[in-house]
């Protein structure tokens, strides 16, 4: 956010410097808990009314989920699965509150081109700061998991903020606050593993051997975390990325691209600097025009006679 | 310039030097447009990629302004070189001289014109260019399409977007070399400026550079404008002597 | 609830029936999750559909909706013959003993005393055996075969698993799973609870399907003790106190109940009340009815209710047919029987069933005031808009008077919830525009009539004239000045009688409890259950100490839960006969050898030795009723009817359709609909985007869930051509509507003694205002028939037919 010092980053987009990274006291992070989950949708709520977001009323298209997809002003949004597990023959509603995740290695702000336009905070929390976003929707393409969209009101890049502005007071995030069921608690990322590991454990009592934390390594991990009673299979979330990693054809344009192209283009200088400073002036000398003239007569000449 | 309908001759004698007309006017506005939206494309492209050069955005109004105006710029860049693909094409084609001169293209690099086979109208190297361009030119406009966030964003898969930027980056690096030794041979080749500037180059210089391009203009005839005829007389202009 | 929702943070097992309490009470469900957490509890979920409340479940199993009596009824068969009952409660607890006289009878889905022409039966033959010395007879041996355990034993005999999977559809495999689980809360130390809703109350036998609940749980051992109980979900905020109030056409506040036409006077209206105990030392709690009637009266009238008057009992009005209920009123209105209406934070023309009828039997008023924050459907309900209002305004003579009215934040006063704890709340925001509280606009009518009446006298003026308004500004009584009224307060100062001196109680003070109440007008109290709510001490409703010693959930000062601050009813079961907790881990209180100690306020005086007084001090047997004797209009047990309009005929009484003592009018039975044009079974519910037809009004929850659709199965949408998110046209005998269709795996096909059913998910929340799209209710459906008792309409099992369509034509 504008104003901070950039003390108060871990990283700041498409800079050549590296924050001092000084306050990093501890990470937090918030851990939705998918087993608990009803889907009520109390948390999509509780974000349009914090961030005063106007999502327009939409229609049914045959599921529940509503809005039909993150938006400019849909942050967060319930995806809902219909899942007959093989193994128990049972149906299995998955509903899964999706949303920025938060990366410890966050592909968006890798992505953007526009200084400052992302930021990490030192807690964790990747944020988008709109006065230096410039609209390019690079951090769509840096996110491993689709997350950010553009608006096509302003053109600037909106998602979650992880409620930014009252974590900063010591406030939850607004969809913690909201959740009637407790699946979404926030707080240091430690303390939200540890209460996962309970969670994980009560499911493998329940059956689900293969419950888990969703807590991706190929990000650098997350700030947001689910408890998943299927972790072996994240995709039947509604495609949860099994191990996203940022784009290797993003690390690719991202990284050496942009340091090989700026390094061809100053070889490219150079060397016709050097090529200008050494090599022998290329100059039409005055035996040269004389010649030219003696040529054009005789052509001329040529050319008269073959008309 | 044209003195008479249909008179195809481009070189012209004058009192202080002997001139062949090179480049027609219609050409060099659309070289210059070209050149540059290149430019303008090169510094806002640069400005998005390295965060070195994210200043040059100050030059289009900030960083939405550059990101707005860039892919605005490669359509008119994309219309202008198209119109002047199609008229410098026909001096374009390859042959076996051509082939021929890149053997010793080391010659025209040192200056060593002189050991080289006498070329028409443009030498191999700026062939190359005019093909490299054409090629460059379409895959920056093709991958532009598909990064243009503001109206394609949904026309095209995240992933075929991801291609996209990375074939755009190469591409743009690979204009960019080209552009500078475009520029630089018309820098370093002294005299070739003058052709999109005034559309014309010295006779010197036609018969050092391209030799055998002059000769075939030459054959057509030669203006003379050293003894301008009285206004409202037009006569045929003869060469002299 | 006889718990609260707090308290189910106790509990072993939680089973979900009739009810979604994860969709519909996100809130009051979290206390699930933490039963879950704290003692690893599980939750099985009964329901035709595959809920939101199903997808956090340990266990799932579909029925078909209106059969919960045959599954419920099976699982008490399973519990006696897989003997998984909890026997010390059962028979210290319940009327399991006693002997029923001889003339009681069950045959083919029918009790003794059935007279079919008026649909209703002769209870005469449904008693106890009375013994000489007044009380009823028991056989401690269970052996009697006219005692309760014998008869109950013998009329759940029918009720097999291979029946009830035939007429619920519930595969066996999954009944028998749960029947176990339940089965393993009859040990001491496990609790399960119930929590339902609508689900089982929108049934022409919703009482009893409530019934054959808390029969499982007195079996089970589960009434009064931490983490058991019967929790019905309110589905309102306040709708609990709706009814503690006495908001029926019968009630008054307190659950007492007004006299009829043929009580008429109040020695003949008592003379029915005052349940003098049928077991030895009982409390028989109904027999202080006299004290809380009087003083109830003396709160009305004050002054000119005297004993030379009867406290002005005949000014109460006094009832002509059981009940002037919502179906009742709108059928008198339907016959044009009916002139003015007023409709108070009520949306019938959506809410009741039959819209079409509502619609011409509202167009037959005279007037119609709406007193609403928002602008209900009903309030409009003369507006064409078009297929989603089809009607001519031109036509409708009625007039409409909208009074606006303040919503809850901009409230002060207490809501009650399921758990029946009275919560004080603070007003958030001033109420906008012209809005105004619903007590000043009814005081101000009231004013206004009441200044006629002294004006032009009239035909009765004295109940109106005389009513007692004691309030600060009488046109805007406040909302403390009502709760104190309500609790109670001492009209004339009262001595003790052996020693004048002693002052018992003071003039003008509020009584502490209901126990101060007196029946000689010496004390005046509004509602007797919140007696002990306003006190001397205070606001005891607005308390917000969140200290809960002993952990038990029961947060005993957190404001005010009746009746005296009980937070478990029934608490003195949750020990044994001889005082002691049935589960020490889980103490609430117990007899510490001179008086009860522990957690929450005893039921019974806390000196009563536990071997003399039972639990159930409402009941004058003192004990719980597995046979209900005449409470009950439709059979003291339950019995599987199907709904008035089923996919399959009744298996257990084939001759049978529907309840036989529910009510319904003639000309509503003839609109009833057969399975061979309506071949589908429909239901409907309520989803947690949406509170009923207010939520549509609020941008937010209108994006959450914008519009109105149906949900069915993959099976189904394959048969009929529906694709899912397109259009399809509901129809019954009534009406028909227009839906985007869901198809789900949620919902599947049941298989009902051999025959396919597909089940069609009808959700309610749209109508023709608001913010969400336009749509329609599934009263546009539903038949117009009531619960035998209480007159709910049967809303959630009826027939329909699905067609794919092209939508509503839009005009």
């Amino acid at each position: 956010m504008a104003g901070l010092q950039s003390q108060d980053f871990a990283r700041i987009s498409a800079t050549t410097f590296r924050p001092p990274d000084v306050r990093h006291d501890f990470e937090v992070a918030k851990l939705i808990d998918v087993s608990k989950c009803i889907g009520c949708k109390a948390c999509q709520a509780a974000c349009l009314e914090w961030n005063n977001l106007k999502e327009e009323v939409g229609i049914n298209t045959g599921v529940y989920d509503n809005p039909h997809d993150l938006t400019p002003n849909t942050w967060t949004l319930m995806r809902f699965t219909e899942w007959d597990n093989p193994d128990t023959g049972n149906l299995e509603w998955l509903i899964r509150k999706d949303g920025c995740m938060h990366c410890a290695d966050p592909g968006c702000l890798k992505a953007c081109p526009a200084p400052g336009a992302i930021v990490q905070y030192n807690n964790g929390i990747v944020d988008f700061v709109s006065e230096n976003c410039i609209g390019c929707g690079y951090c769509v393409k840096g996110c491993p998991f689709n997350i950010p969209r553009i608006s096509q009101a302003d053109n600037k890049a909106y998602k979650c903020t992880l409620c930014s502005d009252r974590v900063a007071v010591g406030q939850a995030p607004a969809c913690a606050k909201a959740c009637p069921t407790g699946a979404i608690v926030f707080g240091t990322k430690a303390a939200m593993i540890e209460h996962a590991n309970g969670r994980i454990t009560d499911l493998k009592s329940r059956g689900f051997a293969n419950a888990g934390l969703y807590d991706p390594p190929g990000v650098g991990g997350t700030h947001v975390m689910y408890v998943l009673h299927h972790n072996d299979q994240p995709q039947l979330y509604a495609n949860l990325p099994k191990d996203p990693v940022i784009s290797p054809v993003v690390e690719l344009w991202k990284g050496v691209t942009k340091y090989a192209g700026l390094a061809a283009l100053g070889f490219a200088a150079t060397f016709a600097f050097v090529h200008a400073t050494i090599a022998r002036r290329n100059e039409v000398s005055r035996a040269e025009d004389r010649e030219a003239e003696h040529l054009i007569d005789e052509e001329a000449a040529h050319g008269r006679q073959g008309q | 310039m044209v003195a008479r309908d249909n008179d195809e001759r481009t070189v012209r004698r004058s009192e202080e030097r002997t001139t062949v007309d090179r480049t027609e006017g219609r050409v060099r506005v659309n070289h210059w447009v070209t050149a540059i939206s290149l430019i303008l494309l090169a510094f806002s492209g640069l400005a998005l990629f390295h965060p070195s050069m994210f200043w040059l955005s100050s030059l289009f109004g900030g960083g939405s302004m550059t990101r707005m105006l860039h892919p605005w710029i490669g359509v008119v860049l994309m219309v202008s070189f198209a119109i002047l693909f199609l008229q410098v094409l026909k001096h374009n084609f390859w042959n076996k001289r051509d082939t021929h001169w890149m053997r010793h293209v080391g010659d025209a690099m040192s200056g060593n014109e002189e050991n080289l086979p006498e070329v028409g109208r443009y030498n191999a190297a700026q062939k190359l260019i005019f093909w490299t361009m054409t090629l460059v030119i379409l895959v920056l406009f093709g991958s532009g399409i598909v990064i243009w966030y503001e109206y394609f964003g949904t026309s095209f898969t995240i992933d075929q977007q991801r291609v996209g930027h990375i074939v755009h980056a190469l591409a743009a690096v690979a204009i960019m070399l080209v552009v500078i030794v475009h520029i630089y041979a018309a820098f370093y080749v002294r005299g070739t400026i003058s052709s999109m500037t005034e559309g014309r180059v010295t006779g010197g210089w036609a018969f050092r550079h391209h030799r055998r391009w002059l000769r075939e203009e030459a054959q057509k005839g030669v203006i003379d404008e050293r003894q301008k005829p009285p206004p409202g007389r037009p006569r045929d202009l003869h060469p002299a002597e | 609830m006889t718990n609260s929702w707090t308290d189910i943070k106790n509990t072993d097992l939680v089973i979900i029936m009739g009810g979604n309490a994860a969709e519909a009470h996100p809130c009051g469900f979290k206390w699930v999750t933490e039963a879950k957490a704290n003692r690893g509890a599980k939750l099985i979920v009964v329901d035709p559909r595959f809920t939101r409340s199903a997808s956090v479940a340990d266990f799932y199993a579909p029925i078909r909706q209106g059969t919960d009596i045959a599954f419920l009824m099976g699982v008490i068969r399973y519990l006696i013959e897989n003997d998984k009952i909890q026997h010390d409660y059962v028979k210290a607890f319940t009327n399991v003993s006693y002997i029923v006289k001889e003339g009681f009878s069950y045959q083919d889905g029918l009790f003794s005393g059935y007279d079919e022409a008026k649909r209703d039966y002769d209870r005469s033959s449904w008693e106890y055996e009375v013994g000489p010395d007044g009380f009823v007879t028991v056989d401690e041996t269970l052996q009697h075969p006219r005692c309760v355990f014998q008869l109950l034993k013998q009329h759940v005999a029918q009720y097999t698993p291979e029946l009830v999977e035939r007429i619920c559809g519930t595969p066996k495999d999954k009944y028998l799973t749960i029947c176990e689980m339940i089965s393993e809360c009859s040990a001491r130390d496990k609790t399960m609870t119930s929590m339902y809703a609508l689900g089982w109350t929108q049934h022409s036998k919703g009482s009893q399907n409530i019934r054959g609940m808390a029969m499982i749980q007195l079996l089970l051992g589960n009434i009064g003790v931490r983490g058991g109980g019967m929790n019905a979900l309110r589905g309102h905020s306040n709708i609990q106190g709706l009814t503690d109030l006495g908001l029926m056409s019968n009630l008054i506040p307190g659950y007492l109940t007004l006299a009829t036409d043929k009580e008429v006077d109040f020695n003949a209206y008592m003379s029915t009340r005052g349940f003098k105990p049928l077991r030895p030392n009982q409390m028989s709690y109904w027999q202080n009815y006299r004290k809380f009637m009087v003083s109830f009266l003396k709160a009305m009238y004050g002054k000119a209710a005297t004993p030379e008057n009867d406290f002005a009992f005949d000014w109460l009005p006094k009832l002509d047919v059981p009940a002037y209920d919502m179906l009742r009123i709108f059928e008198l209105m339907h016959q044009g029987k009916v002139n003015g209406y007023f409709c108070q934070g009520f949306n019938p023309l959506l809410s009741l069933a039959n819209r079409n009828k509502n619609a011409e039997a509202l167009a037959k008023l005279k007037f119609l005031v709406v007193m609403d924050p928002l602008e209900t459907e009903t309030a409009r309900f003369w507006k064409d808009e078009g297929v989603f209002n089809d009607v001519k305004p031109e036509d409708i003579q009625t007039e409409v008077f909208e009074l606006p009215t303040s919503c809850f934040a901009e409230d002060e006063g207490a809501l009650v919830n399921s758990g029946r704890w009275l919560q004080w709340h603070w007003p958030a925001a001033a109420p906008p525009g012209q809005a105004k509280h619903d007590t000043w606009i009814m005081a101000n009518i009231f004013l206004r009539l009441q200044d006629l009446y002294r004006k032009e006298g009239g035909a009765f003026p004295d109940p109106i004239l005389n009513v007692h308004w004691p309030y600060r500004d009488p046109a805007d009584p406040k909302a403390d000045e009502l709760a104190k009224e309500m609790n109670g307060y001492v009209v004339s100062t009262v001595t003790d009688p052996l020693d004048p001196t002693k002052i018992v109680l003071e003039k003008g003070k509020q009584v502490d409890t209901f126990g101060q109440l007196r029946d000689d007008g010496s004390t005046a109290c509004g509602c007797w259950i919140y007696s002990g709510c306003f006190t001397e001490k205070g606001n005891m409703m607005a308390r917000r100490d969140t200290s809960d010693p002993g952990d038990t959930g029961a947060y005993a000062n957190w404001a005010f839960s009746w009746p005296a601050n009980r937070r478990i009813l029934y608490n003195r079961a949750s020990a044994d006969i001889n005082g002691q907790p049935w589960d020490p881990t889980r103490r609430l209180i117990s007899w510490n050898g001179e008086r009860w100690t522990g957690f929450d306020v005893p039921d019974i005086a806390p000196t009563a030795k536990p071997q003399d007084v039972g639990p159930f001090i409402m009941n004058p047997e003192g004990t719980a009723r597995l046979f209900t004797r005449g409470m009950m209009r439709d059979g003291p047990f339950p019995v599987h009817y199907e709904p008035f309009e089923s996919p399959v005929a009744n298996l257990v009484a084939p001759k049978i359709r529907g309840n036989p003592a529910a009510r319904i009018f003639k000309e509503d039975m003839a609109a009833l609909g057969t399975s061979d044009k309506f071949p589908y079974a429909a239901t409907s519910y309520r989803l947690t985007e949406h509170f009923h037809f207010w939520t549509k009004h609020v941008w937010v929850n209108a994006v959450l869930q914008p519009e109105f659709f149906v949900e069915i199965s993959h099976e189904l949408a394959a048969e009929k051509n529906i694709t899912a998110g397109g259009w399809v046209k509901v129809s019954s005998s009534r009406g028909e509507v227009h839906a985007k269709a869901v198809v789900t795996k949620r919902i599947k096909p049941l298989i009902c003694d051999g025959k396919t059913v597909h089940v069609v998910g009808i959700p309610l929340h749209w109508g023709f205002t608001g913010a969400a799209r336009k749509g329609f209710g599934p009263n546009s459906l539903t038949p117009f028939v009531g619960d035998a008792n209480i007159e709910t309409p049967e809303f959630k099992a009826f027939l329909v037919n699905v067609e794919p369509s092209n939508g509503p034509a839009v005009a």
